[in-house]
Parts: structure tokens; sequence; C-alpha cells
């Protein structure tokens, strides 16, 4: 048995139904929901503000903080213990060098900026979904980026290179699976992200980052569009407690 | 030949290029990547001339040497009071700044401005590392007493005043309160409860609707009905 069709009838080179939303969260500064199919992440981003403890300062730029966090109901039946774990502590510092890249926090000394990446809901794919959602709501917070980020997993099911595969593809166990996240700045093509899981060869690498590249630049203008929305209608008002 | 790849006023995200060639020159908001102008953060896309630059649509306020703004009083140090400004950092007023009376060494400070006090400051300097300055003595700078305070989104702030403080005034004039808007976002409002309502109900109108033009006609009716409902009631 190979695996020659996917789960849910996809394209090897087809993303599964993608949602984002900027400006969903009234008292943050900025905020987002990202959902790609059954994963759904929502970023809320507080900042530039006052970092404490004061060793934590850097006087020569600001602070990236990222919190990534998956609900305890989130999962797919078993219950997710909640609060901090080694993956989640990983997937909190990856999230930051991806995003970091393309922050300009130079004009803000001493700073912080918080970002905090919640899953309601996962089915694979939650590391890169929060990343999409952090850079929506960073840029929905007014702060000066270079370019966006994006992010999809790509990998290799059996014999089959796909991009954005799901928790039944990931976890398949008719032969070899590789999960590999990959995040692009997507006007430079350089890549801000790239972890794997599992074993590839080099050929579907390649052509599995190719397919990567491509979901991203799909993506990004996702991303472009959610932003152009909220601030197109009305007026797009962030950070304000008393509404 | 240079040229633009989006249109004058149309909103823009970072990474997008807004124009190509040398002709046109990067300011606010804007930086350049060989012969590409990109945008750095999200705004409102704006020509003037050749230079090219972004209006922001969100994002915390930025303290400007200055300003008028008011700020909160959150710690009381040995010679000055530490205040919060809306911004991404805390203000200093110092002992010198805050007042023309004599205070002794060793004074309680807290007789001055203590913990929550409310005040109009003047920023009198930013540095490099974004210490903040304020100060007390100028016109109109003083500590609140009574009345209410309102946060607004910074970047609606010259909306909120209008030209010349028309539209503050108008808000003034319809409603009877007294009304300070902080270039940071905070607004004071003074008044009877029910005009104080209809003056922050039409803040937060300007503030929704600052985009759609013909603003000051919408918000001079809206405020006209709302007064006449307290006075007919």
């Amino acid at each position: 048995m190979s695996y020659d069709k996917r789960v849910d009838g996809r394209r090897p080179d087809e993303t599964r139904p993608i949602v984002a939303k900027a400006g969903i969260i009234k008292r943050a500064d900025g905020s987002a929901m990202f959902q790609m199919g059954n994963t759904v992440a929502y970023a809320a981003v507080y900042g530039p503000r006052d970092l404490f403890p004061r060793f934590m300062q850097n006087p020569q730029r600001g602070v990236l903080r990222c919190r990534y966090n998956m609900m305890p109901f989130s999962g797919a039946g078993e219950r997710v213990k909640p609060g901090g774990s080694r993956r989640s502590k990983e997937i909190s510092m990856v999230t930051e060098k991806a995003l970091l890249p393309v922050l300009n926090l130079e004009d803000f000394p001493n700073a912080v900026v918080d970002v905090f990446i919640e899953l309601p809901q996962t089915d694979a794919g939650t590391r890169c979904a929060g990343i999409c959602a952090a850079s929506i709501a960073l840029a929905d917070a007014g702060l000066s980026m270079r370019d966006m980020v994006a992010a999809v997993s790509v990998g290799k099911v059996d014999n089959m290179v796909a991009v954005d595969l799901n928790y039944a593809e990931e976890s398949y166990e008719g032969g070899d699976v590789a999960d590999i996240p990959v995040a692009f700045i997507p006007r430079t093509g350089q890549v801000s992200l790239l972890q794997m899981d599992g074993l590839i060869d080099a050929e579907s690498l390649k052509r599995a980052l190719e397919l990567g590249k491509k979901a991203c630049s799909e993506i990004y203008e996702i991303q472009k569009k959610a932003l152009k929305e909220k601030f197109a209608s009305g007026a797009g008002v962030n950070g304000n407690g008393e509404r | 030949m240079g040229e633009l790849l989006v249109s004058d006023k149309s909103i823009v995200v970072p990474g997008e290029e807004v124009a190509v060639g040398m002709d046109f020159l990067p300011t606010e908001g804007v930086y350049r990547d060989g012969d590409k102008l990109v945008a750095s953060r999200l705004g409102l896309f704006s020509v003037d001339g050749r230079l090219v630059k972004l209006i922001p649509l969100s994002g915390k306020y930025l303290p400007k040497k200055g300003d008028v703004i008011i700020g909160k009083v959150v710690d009381v140090l040995i010679s000055g009071w530490r205040v919060d400004i809306n911004s991404a950092y805390t203000a200093m007023l110092s002992m010198k700044d805050a007042t023309s009376e004599f205070i002794a060494r060793g004074a309680d400070l807290t007789r001055y401005f203590t913990f929550g006090d409310y005040i109009v400051t003047n920023i009198v300097n930013v540095t490099s590392q974004n210490l903040v300055d304020l100060t007390m003595k100028g016109p109109g700078l003083k500590k609140l007493s009574e009345g209410m305070i309102i946060k607004v989104a910074p970047n609606k702030v010259p909306r909120i005043i209008g030209k010349q403080g028309s539209m503050v005034s108008m808000i003034k004039d319809a409603t009877g309160c007294r009304v300070t808007v902080g270039q940071n976002g905070i607004v004071w409002l003074q008044g009877e409860p029910s005009q104080e309502f209809v003056a922050v109900s039409a803040i937060r109108k300007i503030e929704q609707e600052s985009h759609i033009s013909g603003l000051t006609d919408r918000i001079k009716a809206f405020l006209d009905e709302e007064v006449g409902k307290i006075k007919g009631g």
C-alpha cells in the first residue's frame, strides 16, 4: 500500500482552506486569527512596552518575546496538559527566531514586544499557523517591519511530496513520513524557519521546499488581504480597554 | 523612469513594493531595496512630489518634543515623579519642572502629585534611548481633578482636534463640557454626566469614521440630535 491519494482529497501542492482575520482582540495592540483547515491560531501583540525583569532589557534594541500555547482541549481526544512544556518552549523560541529577521526593533531600546499565540484547535501545522497569525498581528500593531513572514509545513508522506500535512498525514503509519515546517520572507524568498522531523532524501527535500515557497506566497496574499480588509472597513482601532 | 506601483491613499502592508526607480525618495515608513521602494509598516500610502511616505494607521504613541499630553503618575521618586504616558516608555517629571514653589529637602512629594493623579503636561525632551522629560510649566498645564478620562487611538488625535481645534471646540460648544485632548491619545472631559456621555459618543464616532469624508458635518448633525434629545427629554 502506498500513499498516492491524500486523505482529504487535496492535490499534493494544495494547502488546506485558509481563513485569516486581523484585529479580532480589541484590547491588544495588534491581533490576528489564522486558520488552516482544522488548525486555528490566535495571536495577540502587546507593546512595545517596558520590559521587566530589568536584566532582560537590551539597551540597543527592543526584545521580542513569544509564547506559544496549545489549549487543553485543542487536540484530538487526549487532553493537552496546560502550561509550558519542553515542546511549547522550543516552539516559542523558533517562532521568535522566525519573526525577528523582519522586525526593526532598534527604535525601542529596553522595551519588549510580547506576542501571545493561542491554539484553541489543532490538527498539525500549529507552529506555522502561529507564525502566520503573529506576523499579521505584528503588522496590525503598527510595528516597523521589513516584510511579513509566511509559514507552512511541507513534507513527504511515504512517496508523496506534499504541502501542509494534516495530523492524519503526519502520523501516517504505512511508510516514512517527513514533516518540515518552513517559514519564508516572501519578498526576498529568505528562509527564517526550517525544522525537520523524520526521513527524507535530498531530491524530495528540494522539491518540498519549492512547493513550500509557492504555498507561502499564496499565504502572504491572504495575510495582506486580511490586513487591508480590516483597515478598509471601519477605522481599525486597537489597544483601548474601554470599548 | 520611476513608477508608482500602488495608488495614492491606498492601504499598504509591510513588504509591499510601493514604487520603483531612483526618482522617488523614501521617507517615513518606507525603505529602499535596490531600485525598489518597500513599505516597512502598515499604513496609508502617500506621495508628495518625489517624497514617498506612509501615514500610520495603528501603533503606540511615539513621544515627541513639545507635545501636550495627559499622563498618569505611577511612581513618586526622590526628586520627581514617574508618569505613564500611554507610550512604550514612562516619562520623568522632575521636581524643578513640576512647580515654581520652593520644595524643602526631604519634603513629601505626594503633596504635589500622588499615585494615580492625571496631569496635563508638556514633553521637554526625548533622548535617543527614549527617556522622556516632562514639565508642568506652561499655559494650561495642570493636575486634573474630577471629570473622566478616556483613551483613543493616538493616530486619530489630529482628527479629534480638527483643523485649528475646530472639531474639539464644536464638541465643547455643543455639550458644554471641558475637553482636553492629549497628543498621546488620552482625553479628559468634564461636564454634566449626560453631556459627557454625548461628548464621549461623538469622540468614538470620530474615531470610527475618520476615514469617511464629510466627517465634520456628520459629527455636527450627531451632536445637534443628541443634545436636542437631552433638552427635549
